[in-house]
This record gives C-alpha cells, sequence and structure tokens, in this order.
C-alpha cells in the first residue's frame, strides 16, 4: 500500500469531486494545445510556401488578395498584367530571379498554374514519377492533386474555366499529364503545373462561357490574342538579388500604371495579426480555464482536509510523519493535475488530428495533431507548476494535523 | 519489563487529570483501566502511546523511556508507536476508502515494514474475515469493522495492545468476543494488554485492574 496508492484511493472515493476538476484541467490544456496547434502550423506554412519569394507583382487592387492569389493559391487574383513586364524586369539586376505565373483555370477544383519548371524548384519540389513538362499541354501533378483525382503519368484530362469545381470545361484542349511531384507539404502539392504555352492555347481554342467574377477576371487575360506581344500574364514571383531591392524596387513597379508589388512577408504578417486578435484570444481563455482549473485542484483539496480531519489524525498515529502528509496532499493534487494534463493532450492534439482528416477539405489548410513543440512543452510545465502551487496549501495545513486531534476525533 | 509507569501526573492549568505513583506490567500481562467517566482514562492511555507530552514522571515500554524516544525528535516518536504500540478505540477508525487488506497494509507501510499481504490475509483469516479482504468498511458489519481494527492494531507485532472502550456500544454477544480476541492475541504475541473501560462487563475477564479516581471538578 504505497503513499500513491493511497492517494488514488482518496481520489476514488470522491469521484464527483475528482472527475470535475479533471475535466477542468483537461479541457483548459486541451483548448492552450488547440490554438497553439493552429497558430503554428498556420504561421509556418505561410512562411513555407513564401520561402524563395520576396515580392509578388501583379495587377492593380489589393496586395493582400495578390499574395493570397500568387503565394497561397487561396484568392483570385486582381487582374492581369502584360508579358512584357517579365523581360523587363528580368534585365533589373536587382533582382535574382523572375518566375511566371498564369492562372484561371482549374481541373476538379484544382488550380492549373501556367509556369515555368523554375518555380519547381522554387517550391523544393522534385518529381516521383515521370518527368516534367516539355512541351505545350503537358502538365505536372501536385502530390496531392495526383492522390485525391488518380490520376498518374500518361492520363489525359480536360480543365475547367475559372478556379471553382463548377466552371465549364474547356472542350478539346486536353492535357497530358508527363510527371506527378513528390509531396512537399506546401502549396505545391495541390497545383497542376503546366506551361504559360499551355494556358495561352486553351484560351485560343475554347471559348468558355462567363462564369464567377472575380476568377473570370483573372482569366480574361488569356483571351485569344494573336500577338505575343499582346499576351498577358496573372503575376510574377521575385526573388532579390541584393537586400537594396527591398527599399526601392516596390515603389518602382507601384509607380508604374498597371503593376502593382506586394510582399509576402507583409502580408503574411498583417494576414497573421489580423486573426491574431482571435488567437490571442482563444489562448487567454484557455490560459483562464487553466486558471479556474487551478483554483478547483485548490478548492478540491482544502474541503477534503476538513471531511478527512479523521484520516489524516489517524496517518499520523499510524506513524506516518508530517512530512508524509504533506507529500501525501501534494501527490493527490499532482495526481489530478497530470491526469488533467495527460487527458488535455490527448483532447487536444485528438480534435486537431481529427479535424485536419475530417473537417478540412481537401487539405487546403492542412493540420495535424502530431505534432510537438517547445510551447507546448512549456505549457504542460506551467499547468504542472500551477497544479503543484495549487496544492501547496492544503498540504501544508494537512502536515499540521496535529497528534491530540486523534483523541478530538474520537 | 512490558510497560513501567513512575510518579505520573499530567495537568491541563492547574487541574491534575492524571496522578499515578506507580505502576508496572510485566510483557505478555493483561490489566484493566477503569475509572468513571472524565477520570483520566483517555489521557493515560494518550500518554503511554506518545500521543500526550509527558509532563512529570516516567513512562517505559519494553525497556524505552517515552521521554527518551520523543526528545530524539517527532519522527523517531511516531515510529516506535507505531512499531510498538498496537491501538484499538470504540470507533473502528478505518479508511473509508481502503479495503480490509489496505487498511492493514498501510499499517505495515508507514511503521517501514515490508507489505507482506500474505501475513496479513492470514491475519484476517484468524480473526475470522475470511473473504472480507477487498471489502471497504461500509461493506462490513460493525463486528467485522472492529475485528479489522483489532486486526490492524496487531499487524505490527507490537509489544503493548491499548484499547479505549473496545467493547462500547457492542451487545454482550460482541462485548465478550471482542475482549477474548483481544486475550488470544495479545497472548500469542506476548505482548502486553491494557483496556481503558467502564464496561462492567469486561471486568470479570481480568484479573489485574488499574482504577483512577474521580477528579475533582474544576
Amino acid at each position: 500500500m504505497s503513499l500513491w496508492r493511497f492517494a488514488w484511493a482518496s481520489l476514488r472515493a470522491r469521484p464527483l469531486m475528482t472527475a470535475l476538476t479533471l475535466l477542468l484541467v483537461a479541457l483548459g490544456m486541451a483548448t492552450v494545445v488547440m490554438v497553439n496547434l493552429v497558430t503554428r502550423q498556420f504561421d509556418e506554412r505561410l512562411a513555407r510556401d513564401a520561402a524563395g519569394i520576396d515580392l509578388v507583382v501583379g495587377a492593380k487592387g489589393s496586395p493582400l488578395q495578390l499574395v493570397l492569389a500568387g503565394v497561397y493559391h487561396l484568392d483570385v487574383p486582381p487582374g492581369n498584367i502584360p508579358l512584357s513586364a517579365l523581360a523587363r524586369l528580368r534585365a533589373n539586376p536587382m533582382l535574382a530571379q523572375v518566375i511566371p505565373m498564369s492562372l484561371g483555370d482549374s481541373f476538379r477544383g484544382f488550380r492549373l498554374v501556367g509556369t515555368e519548371l523554375e518555380f519547381i524548384v522554387l517550391q523544393g519540389a522534385r518529381i516521383a514519377r515521370g518527368t516534367v513538362f516539355e512541351s505545350s499541354m503537358q502538365v505536372v501533378l501536385g502530390a496531392r492533386v495526383a492522390e485525391e483525382t488518380g490520376l498518374d503519368v500518361g492520363a489525359r484530362f480536360v480543365g475547367n474555366h475559372g478556379l471553382g469545381m463548377d466552371g465549364p470545361s474547356h472542350g478539346d484542349s486536353t492535357y497530358t499529364v508527363t510527371g506527378v511531384l513528390a509531396a512537399t507539404g506546401s502549396v505545391i502539392d495541390r497545383l497542376v503545373l503546366t506551361s504559360l504555352d499551355s494556358v495561352w492555347q486553351a484560351h485560343e481554342h475554347g471559348k468558355p462561357a462567363p462564369q464567377e467574377p472575380a476568377a473570370h477576371d483573372a482569366h480574361s487575360g488569356h483571351e485569344a490574342h494573336d500577338e505575343a506581344d499582346d499576351r498577358e500574364i496573372t503575376l510574377l514571383l521575385l526573388r532579390y538579388s541584393t537586400p537594396l531591392a527591398a527599399a526601392s524596387l516596390p515603389r518602382v513597379i507601384n509607380a508604374s500604371e498597371r503593376l502593382q508589388a506586394a510582399s509576402p512577408a507583409f502580408e503574411s504578417a498583417r494576414l497573421v495579426s489580423l486573426l491574431g486578435v482571435g488567437a490571442d484570444g482563444l489562448r487567454a481563455f484557455g490560459l483562464m480555464i487553466l486558471a479556474v482549473a487551478g483554483l478547483s485542484v485548490f478548492v478540491a483539496l482544502f474541503q477534503t482536509l476538513a471531511e478527512r480531519r479523521r484520516d489524516m489524525a489517524l496517518l499520523r498515529l499510524l506513524g506516518a510523519s508530517p512530512a508524509r502528509l504533506f507529500a501525501l496532499l501534494l501527490l493527490e493534487g499532482m495526481l489530478i493535475t497530470v491526469i488533467g494534463v495527460a487527458l488535455g493532450l490527448a483532447l487536444g492534439h485528438g480534435v486537431i488530428e481529427w479535424a485536419g482528416r475530417v473537417l478540412i477539405p481537401r487539405g487546403e489548410w492542412p493540420v495535424t495533431g502530431l505534432a510537438f513543440d517547445r510551447i507546448e512543452a512549456a505549457s504542460i510545465a506551467g499547468a504542472l507548476l500551477l497544479g503543484a502551487l495549487a496544492s501547496l496549501l492544503p498540504a501544508w495545513l494537512a502536515s499540521r494535523t496535529l497528534l491530540a486531534d486523534v483523541l478530538a476525533s474520537e | 519489563m512490558g510497560l513501567q509507569i513512575e510518579q505520573l501526573v499530567f495537568s491541563r492549568g492547574a487541574q491534575p487529570i492524571v496522578s499515578i505513583d506507580a505502576f508496572a506490567m510485566a510483557r505478555g500481562t493483561h490489566a484493566l483501566v477503569t475509572g468513571p467517566s472524565g477520570c483520566g482514562k483517555t489521557t493515560l492511555l494518550g500518554l503511554i502511546a506518545g500521543l500526550l507530552p509527558i509532563q512529570q514522571g516516567r513512562i517505559k515500554l519494553a525497556g524505552d523511556d517515552l521521554a527518551t524516544v520523543a526528545a530524539r525528535g517527532p519522527q523517531a516518536m511516531d515510529r516506535f508507536r507505531a512499531r510498538m504500540i498496537g491501538l484499538v478505540s470504540q470507533q473502528p477508525m478505518l479508511f473509508g476508502m481502503l479495503g480490509a487488506l489496505d487498511n492493514l497494509l498501510i499499517a505495515r507501510q508507514l511503521a517501514g515494514f515490508e507489505p507482506d499481504r500474505a501475513a496479513c490475509l492470514n491475519l484476517l483469516s484468524q480473526l475470522g474475515l475470511d473473504g472480507l479482504a477487498a471489502r471497504r468498511p461500509r461493506e462490513l458489519s460493525r463486528g467485522q469493522q472492529q475485528r479489522v481494527a483489532l486486526a490492524r492494531a496487531l499487524v505490527n507485532r507490537p509489544a503493548l495492545i491499548l484499547a479505549d472502550e473496545p467493547t462500547a456500544n457492542l451487545d454482550d454477544e460482541h462485548a465478550t468476543q471482542v475482549v477474548r480476541l483481544l486475550q488470544e492475541r495479545a497472548l500469542a504475541l506476548d505482548a502486553t494488554l491494557l483496556i481503558a473501560t467502564h464496561d462492567a462487563r469486561v471486568r470479570d475477564h481480568f484479573d489485574r485492574v488499574l482504577a483512577l479516581p474521580a477528579q475533582p471538578r474544576p
């Protein structure tokens, strides 16, 4: 009959109080864990998708919309820009890399992106099967696209006009899959990549009906063009060759009549700060629940002290030292806290993993509950410390049980 | 020598509660402490058990002076009591959340002995508690609870068994049963047995009686 078993038996003897305290500790911990998991993975995802991209250049409009469309592929682009901007910016010595991108079509909800092979390198992706696209109307599928559509090397399909699921098909413009990319965990997993020529070619032949305005606006630039010089693209991804470019280049680009420059770092920080208000609120809510849980640990132990005065005296009579009574109450408080924290961790990670698998369609913002970090470790340590602090006063009072109480208790 | 009391005086303020010139019991002998309510029976047992401080005089148990043991610190006194004295009270005073066996095992553990489940089960069996080891006090009759409390007092093989009104609230049959059990087990352990009671039914079972006089009211 160890002290552990005695403490456990004491907790089990008060099932309602113990269960309610456990529930509070678990809910507080789960809330903190869930908020931490989501915000951290959101931040990491933003950083990973924007890696290597210093600036996005597109049509005039909302800079956040441009970044969401060009880097994270979540929004429709504000419009199109002339293809001539590509050559002009590539000639700029302050830029190390300029990657063009044409958006506007999709396949079963996944975006068809006209671009160059450099984009695959920029995203740190590699070919898992087949080869990269080499000529017009050939495509490379992101890992998630291949997984969800079942398409593989050699497969042929017809793209849809617009970025939604229900756009009209492009009729006789058939794409052939030449390769499938290995999974990267970034945005390229859910893209269908092809050459700029493919996008232009699809629109020279297809005459789609009008559909969702924003998507259509983005797409309108792909209307048939006879002259290459008149052709348009949607946006450009830029990488600086010198840090000095950050100071002057956006200003120069924004001064032009049709172009707008947006910094992914700045815009995503703005987005995070907007969403961060909500995340901070949830985090504060979780911490508040944890504080209440700590208080409930204190109340649970403190209340039982009065009920268990006879037990404490009996323990002293049987040879338990004051230090042992102190340890017993501390152990009871820590048992509730440790079990509550463990339940909270399981609940928090379980809910996020479930949400990542079931709630978020096609992993557009994939989250996983199978991730741990230092903030979580600090939260666990904080909760355990809180449990210990909440147990200290009841434990001290228990240790002061006098042997004379044995006589008084009879 | 089992128990030796010399010049013992315990007072509250100026009012003496217990006053004994000399009392001695050899190991393995039995005696009663009797007297009217408020004469200091429970206080005397508290002094012998080290629950109350010795103000004046001396108590020796199995050759050890309690004042000397107490001078080594409260932990030494706690350990001495746990190992040397078995206490039985009017109320069974069991841990309600523990089964009968666990009530014995915790007493072993707090005295610093190995748990020894087999010996504890054997003791429960000797006291007629076969098959009740897992039962909690509320699942036992009052008589069974008292026997579990007795088993706990015996589990560390003490040199002295102190019982305070162990037959109170028991019918004749159970009162006799409890007294006989106490005497039998004390004999088996060669332990000194001292019972404080004002229950006249118990008196016939003992040859030796320490009668405490009524204390004057302040």
